[in-house]
């Protein structure tokens, strides 16, 4: 985590015109650094299974309306007749686990558990990409500017980073979920928490990743190849696109896989808290919140929202540590 | 060393006054943006069957026909020179530093909060005691013994203690425990320490395990990454070959340069965790400042909300001041200026 990525170490040895072309094109489509990355990755067995795994959801939560479809019931529906009307548990052992309820059916409504779990993993997954994609970009534009013109520019940038980076988060994002009535900016409904919540996890979470990027562009721009190109006539933005951008190809890739983990989480939280996405849309945060209260009837109601949160950020993780060491072998 | 901390505590000011504008603009700005009038916000606080003249006394009341700039200047106000407040039968003063008056309850904010800091404080500082020692004893053996069993069981239970949640270890952790095997007291039945320690610890023993868990995971990986770094420096080699005990060059010289990044974070995470540890008392039900934060936030009170993010941001400020002031201590190349 705070070990440097030195991914240009084998291209500085090299000769200035392979720097220069290593720079250029191809670099743009995350190659050039990549061959020697990918063969390290191939051969961790652990990250692959992490890297599987997360294809593996990806492809449910694409295909989840399909798999619902063949395996269980729409995720609205509601099943009374499993429910026991004395006590409101469903009936059957561990929650009602049957063939036709895979992962057994909600307390009180009697909703086929499998098919939230899986609905839920499309909301999760959704929101966790695009808020990093928020952050991954804020966060590097930011970083890269901040590092690359000094100054009273970093200056600037820095202390609004000390400032993010002082707030009490999750309260603030709280707040700010909590506020905005269920029609606003010519949204409402699922879409406007979906996007309400991405901008809120990527804007909150911007400064981790451009403090990173700031120190890395720091360094790069000290660097022979950036001198060399200034010296060639490039402007300050072909330099940060052509020539420093490239370079934090792998920092970013990096840095973006172990944070799509933790916005899971952070989404997780939300709705957890009651202002993620609203019911009866399936969150796995918000059957988590529900589950506190009636666990001790219906163990599969906090089982297995719980257990599809951690296997997703679990294989995140481990994908994204082994990518880590594959750009960097000393962090091992 | 006295220049310093003045310039650090001036950043302060400046950082409050920060968190202070953006909590009106939460409250007060987006709305706006989001399209409410101050009669849809005045409309929250009072009951459902109110009627259009209800709502336009209670917007007055609050102050919410007024610029937000006026609104902001009579909080400040309240903050340095306390405000008096008619409640109908007479004047009641609060005498500054005020938070005002919860928009919903009509309690003064500052003594809620007062109450419920000994909760936090508990729960904070007793899970923080538990997983430095026990995340960075982990991350030490861990890179000590590199690639060993142990090494290879702890970063993997560390691994999984990264990503799981406290509000499903926290709920995983309740049905086991304390309603299984009846090893915990209720955690929600909070008892000051002042009054039974014993009972105080029996009840938070849960939520200071799973919150320590879930920190100490985190602090074992970086420890342990911190630790495999410093091990491989050239001076660790001349400690060794000066003859030095082992112990003394793991801890005196691998250990304290390894500790500087570890005490950054701790700050952040503590001061964060002060601020209102908002997840792990929502799952265990405790009283602290972190479920007072979301019960503010789910009634739309302002005042409370604006109390919580200022002594969240509070102990955020003083928490990173005291490790910047510890580094000096920790490491001797650290001069303050």
């Amino acid at each position: 985590m705070t070990a440097p990525l030195d991914v240009t170490g084998s291209q500085s040895e090299a000769p200035p015109e392979v720097v220069l072309e290593g720079a250029g094109r191809q670099a743009i489509q995350g190659r050039s650094l990549g061959r020697i990355a990918w063969m390290r990755l191939k051969r961790d067995k652990v990250a692959m299974t992490g890297a599987a795994v997360v294809i593996i959801l990806i492809l449910v939560a694409v295909f989840a309306p399909l798999l619902v479809s063949w395996l269980g019931h729409p995720p609205a529906e509601w099943h009374r007749e499993k429910i026991d009307p004395a006590i409101q548990a469903p009936i059957g052992a561990f929650g009602g686990i049957s063939r036709d309820f895979l992962f057994g059916v909600e307390p009180t409504t009697g909703r086929d558990l499998f098919s939230r779990v899986l609905y839920g993993a499309r909301i999760s997954l959704l929101i966790a990409f695009f808020a990093t994609l928020l952050c991954v970009l804020l966060g590097t534009v930011m970083g890269m500017i901040a590092g690359f013109f000094g100054g009273w520019v970093d200056a600037i940038i820095s202390r609004l980073m000390d400032i993010f980076l002082a707030f009490p988060l999750l309260v603030f994002a709280l707040a700010l979920a909590g506020v905005i009535p269920d029609k606003a900016f010519g949204l409402s409904g699922d879409a406007l928490r979906i996007s309400l919540l991405v901008f809120i996890i990527g804007f909150f979470n911007w400064p981790y990743i451009g403090r990173i990027i700031r120190g890395q562009t720091l360094s790069l721009r000290e660097r022979e190849f950036v001198d060399a190109a200034r010296s060639l006539g490039a402007r300050n933005h072909s330099i940060l696109f052509r020539e420093i951008l490239p370079n934090l190809l792998a920092p970013v890739l990096v840095y973006s896989t172990l944070l799509i983990p933790s916005n899971i989480l952070f989404e997780a939280a939300l709705s957890f808290l009651g202002v993620g996405v609203r019911p009866p849309t399936p969150t796995w945060g918000g059957m988590l919140a529900d589950a506190v209260h009636n666990y001790d009837v219906a163990p599969n109601y906090m089982i297995f929202p719980g257990l599809a949160i951690f296997i997703t950020v679990l294989s995140f993780n481990l994908f994204g540590d082994g990518l880590r060491d594959a750009f960097d072998p000393k962090s091992r | 060393m006295v220049t310093y901390i003045i310039r650090r505590l001036a950043a302060a000011v400046v950082l409050l006054f920060v968190v202070s504008i953006t909590t009106f603009a939460i409250f007060f700005l987006v709305p706006r943006l989001a399209g409410m009038s101050a009669d849809d916000l005045a409309s929250r606080y009072v009951s459902k069957a109110a009627n259009s003249q209800v709502i336009h006394d209670t917007a007055t009341r609050l102050g919410f026909y007024d610029p937000i700039l006026v609104q902001y200047g009579r909080f400040v106000k309240g903050l340095f020179l306390g405000v008096d407040r008619n409640y109908g039968p007479g004047i009641e003063h609060c005498p500054a530093p005020c938070l005002g008056y919860s928009y919903v309850t009509q309690n003064p904010v500052l003594p809620d909060l007062l109450d419920r800091l000994p909760v936090t404080l508990s729960l904070a500082l007793g899970a923080a005691v538990i997983w430095l020692v026990f995340g960075v004893a982990a991350g030490v053996v861990s890179a000590l013994r590199r690639g060993s069993v142990f090494d290879r069981i702890s970063m993997g239970v560390a691994l999984a203690g990264v990503s799981l949640p406290i509000f499903f270890t926290g709920i995983v952790s309740l049905a086991i425990f304390r309603d299984q095997l009846g090893l915990v007291g209720d955690v929600a039945d909070w008892v000051p320490f002042t009054q039974d320690p014993l009972t105080w610890a029996n009840n938070l023993s849960l939520p200071w395990i799973t919150l320590a868990f879930l920190y100490a995971a985190g602090y074992a990986r970086l420890t342990r990454a911190g630790m495999l770094e410093t091990m491989s420096e050239d001076y660790i080699r001349t400690a060794r070959a000066k003859g030095l005990p082992e112990r003394t060059v793991v801890l005196k010289h691998g250990l304290r340069a390894t500790l500087t990044p570890v005490l950054t974070i701790f700050g952040l995470d503590l001061g964060l965790l002060l601020g209102g540890a908002v997840l792990t008392e929502s799952t265990f039900s405790l009283p602290g400042i972190g479920k007072y934060a979301v019960d503010a936030i789910g009634n739309n009170d302002l005042p409370q909300v604006m109390g919580v993010t200022l002594v969240a941001a509070i102990f955020i400020i003083l928490a990173n001041l005291i490790v910047d002031l510890l580094y000096a201590v920790v490491d001797p190349r650290v001069r303050l200026a």
